[in-house]
């Protein structure tokens, strides 16, 4: 045997969903009295003979005890799946999965909370859900009610919690499950960023004691930072598996998860008037592809496609853009532009013809964040074409560790400035 | 789907399959979860008479009334022999294991989809479900019953000897309960359309069983054969270990016979439903 202990061994592991089948959908007993009745013809009548979808397809990977793994992709890559069949929630359609260890799963915090009971009596329930036997509860029982900070309301019913009481509650029941193998999916998205962090921080003191913990998140500041390797799934099959950061890289780099690009092939649904039409707009990195993911050390090149059809305009190409809120960050416009002396067609008229709009966004400028651009095209200062708002978003990665704080850092930009000190 | 291998050094080992057709309890694992059991039960047990007024005492009002109404009609109106015991204690003695029954049955019918949101995010055992529905409802027995040996100091009897057969009967109501409830809370997952049969049923099966009327009122030739619906030897059951009449004999194996094969199918049925459980509810 190898020194390295196995904990969760997953061989050619397949779920298959039927789509409108018998198994998925909930019937009513007329619909299968119905079906049965209908059954010998439809031997006869096979359209449609494999309406299945598979979720997972022909995944395999080990993970040895101690690991601790992220999973990531987009929605309906087949990650909550996984984690569903790993929890024995959902049994698969082919393939095995051999665990070595007690499973915990915390696919959702606060599992069978009843608003109607006690604190402490959902403590007990919660806790007896999750897989804690009761003299486990009793011992962590004082650490639990300090973790949630609760100590006053233990003897209340939970449904007169604020929200933010009930999920610290439910959460300090849950970080102090002990199972051999954790699987966790995305519970960290809850409560505000102070308990978040002290979450991440029971993640991180987990992964330290040795246990094996299976992550999914599509927070991948958390994954990055609490496991080493990640693995990569799209459309129910695993795509890449990895180093933590490089995986996570070539995620974000990918187009698996938004188009950095927004085209119109079709010559009639080209936004715009009889004097100009909007073609694509492009969101590139420095490596010349169009993406929707950035690290905040690269320019964003913002490429605006347009085609002007009639003599005698001044095109003007303006881009706004907000943060997650709303807010405005800022609006830009090509007529004040700081390189306007570079700009040979600044100001002037455009002969009919194809043209590019090229704004550059300056690296080291954004935070960590998605932003949504509006777009503008006008005729002249008066004459608006083409305003589409929400056009494309993007969002700001910090790959290689520009804020080196490890701070959550707030803010709509996250610039940095001259600083100097002198002593006098 | 997933089975038990017990290895040596102590880190249990599981190796989950696709699911096959028929699949037995798994027992072994079912005792290592005995403590969520007595949580679910707890629980169900604490809600049920949150923010009433009257707590545990609706325990006892429905029975109660029941009994009222039933002797006025069938006892007073209709003149229903009650085997020489007044008429009160007749039918109050049978509405004790029929509400036990009843209760029960409904509660695990619903089990499997009122806890879903509970089931497709942790996995245990799925017999849980409905064994704790048939369990929660003793605590309404155990008081009605207090009400029932109250009743019979009133009407000066003295249980016999056999009184020590009680808890058999007790758990021959329950088995049917849970016998039922398996499949029915099973069935319930996929179709709906039971948890609206289950009101219903239990009404037509009220007088299906010698609830307010005796067995004794069944020709001989056919006693065996009412023995079939299990409830009524359990109800026969009852009044012979209370109020001694007379003993429900070959009825009582018959229903046995029944219950332990609505047993066996219903956990067959439920094991082979609980596999697509999370993806059917």
């Amino acid at each position: 045997m190898n020194d390295k202990k196995i904990a969760i061994r997953v061989r050619n592991l397949g779920k298959k969903y039927t789509l409108g089948g018998s198994q998925e959908q909930y019937l009513t007993l007329r619909d299968a009295i119905v079906n049965s009745v209908k059954a010998p013809f439809k031997r006869f009548n096979r359209a449609s003979p494999d309406q299945g979808f598979w979720a997972l397809n022909n995944v395999s990977f080990d993970v040895e005890q101690g690991e601790v793994v992220g999973i990531i992709g987009r929605n309906g890559a087949g990650k909550s799946t996984l984690l569903k069949i790993l929890s024995r929630i959902t049994a698969p359609t082919e393939g095995t999965v051999e665990l070595h260890g007690r499973v915990g799963s915390l696919l959702e915090v606060g599992t069978g909370f009843h608003p109607e009971m006690t604190g402490r009596e959902n403590i007990f329930l919660n806790g007896s859900i999750l897989g804690m036997k009761k003299v486990e509860i009793e011992q962590k029982f004082d650490e639990i009610v300090k973790f949630a900070e609760i100590e006053k309301f233990l003897d209340t019913p939970v449904k007169r919690y604020s929200s933010g009481m009930y999920v610290r509650l439910a959460f300090a029941v849950a970080a102090h499950l002990e199972p051999e193998i954790l699987v966790v999916d995305e519970v960290l998205a809850v409560g505000d960023a102070a308990f978040q962090k002290k979450c991440l921080g029971k993640m991180g003191e987990v992964a330290k004691e040795g246990r094996t913990v299976l992550f999914v998140s599509h927070n991948m500041s958390a994954i990055s930072s609490l496991c080493n390797r990640t693995i990569l799934l799209d459309t129910g099959t695993v795509i890449q598996d990895g180093n933590a950061s490089k995986v996570i890289q070539e995620y974000l780099s990918s187009n698996i998860t938004f188009n950095g690009e927004k085209v119109w092939q079709n010559p009639n649904e080209r936004p715009g008037n009889e004097n100009i039409r909007l073609y694509s707009l492009r969101l590139i990195s420095e490596k010349g592809n169009a993406q929707h993911n950035f690290d905040i050390g690269e320019d964003i090149k913002i490429e605006v496609k347009y085609n002007v059809l009639t003599n005698g305009i001044h095109p003007i190409v303006s881009i706004v853009v907000k943060s997650q809120s709303g807010e405005i960050v800022f609006a830009s416009l090509n007529m004040q532009s700081e390189n306007i002396i570079e700009d040979s067609f600044a100001g002037k008229e455009f002969q009919p013809g194809v043209y590019t709009t090229v704004c550059i966004l300056p690296k080291n400028f954004f935070n960590t964040n998605t932003y949504t651009i509006d777009l503008h095209l006008a005729l002249n200062l008066d004459i608006l074409a083409v305003c589409i708002q929400d056009i494309i978003s993007f969002t700001i990665f910090d790959f290689n560790g520009y804020n080196s704080t490890g701070l959550n850092w707030k803010g709509v930009v996250h610039p940095k400035f001259m600083w100097i000190t002198s002593q006098n | 789907m997933p089975e038990s291998i017990h290895s040596d050094n102590n880190v249990p080992h599981l190796i989950i399959r696709p699911p096959r057709k028929w699949v037995p309890v798994d027992l072994h694992e079912l005792w290592n979860y005995r403590e969520l059991l007595t949580s679910f039960t707890m629980r169900d047990i604490k809600i049920r008479y949150k923010q009433t007024g009257l707590g545990f005492a609706w325990a006892v009002i429905q029975p109660l009334f029941m009994m009222l109404i039933f002797t006025i009609i069938f006892g007073g109106f209709a003149q229903i022999p009650s085997d020489g015991i007044p008429y009160p204690l007749f039918s109050f003695a049978a509405l004790l294991p029929w509400m036990l029954f009843s209760e029960g049955l409904t509660r695990s019918t619903m089990s499997m989809v009122m806890n879903s949101n509970i089931m497709t995010k942790v996995y245990f055992p799925r017999l849980i479900m409905p064994i704790s529905g048939i369990l929660s409802p003793l605590v309404d027995f155990a008081v009605s019953i207090s009400i029932l040996v109250l009743m019979m100091a009133y009407y000066g009897f003295v249980p016999t000897i056999n009184v020590v057969f009680l808890p058999l009967f007790i758990l021959l109501a329950l088995a049917t309960s849970l016998g039922i409830g398996l499949w029915l809370s099973a069935l319930n997952v996929k179709y709906r359309d039971f948890q609206y049969t289950v009101p219903f049923i239990i009404q037509l099966w009220m007088y299906a069983s010698p609830v307010v009327y005796p067995a004794s009122m069944i020709p001989e030739a056919i006693r065996p054969l009412y023995g079939l619906n299990p409830m009524a030897g359990v109800i026969e059951g009852f009044r012979w270990a209370l109020l001694g009449t007379e003993i429900p004999g070959s009825m009582i194996f018959v229903s046995v016979g029944v219950v332990v094969v609505l047993l066996v199918s219903g956990m067959f049925y439920f094991r082979r439903m609980e596999q697509y459980y999370a993806d059917i509810v």
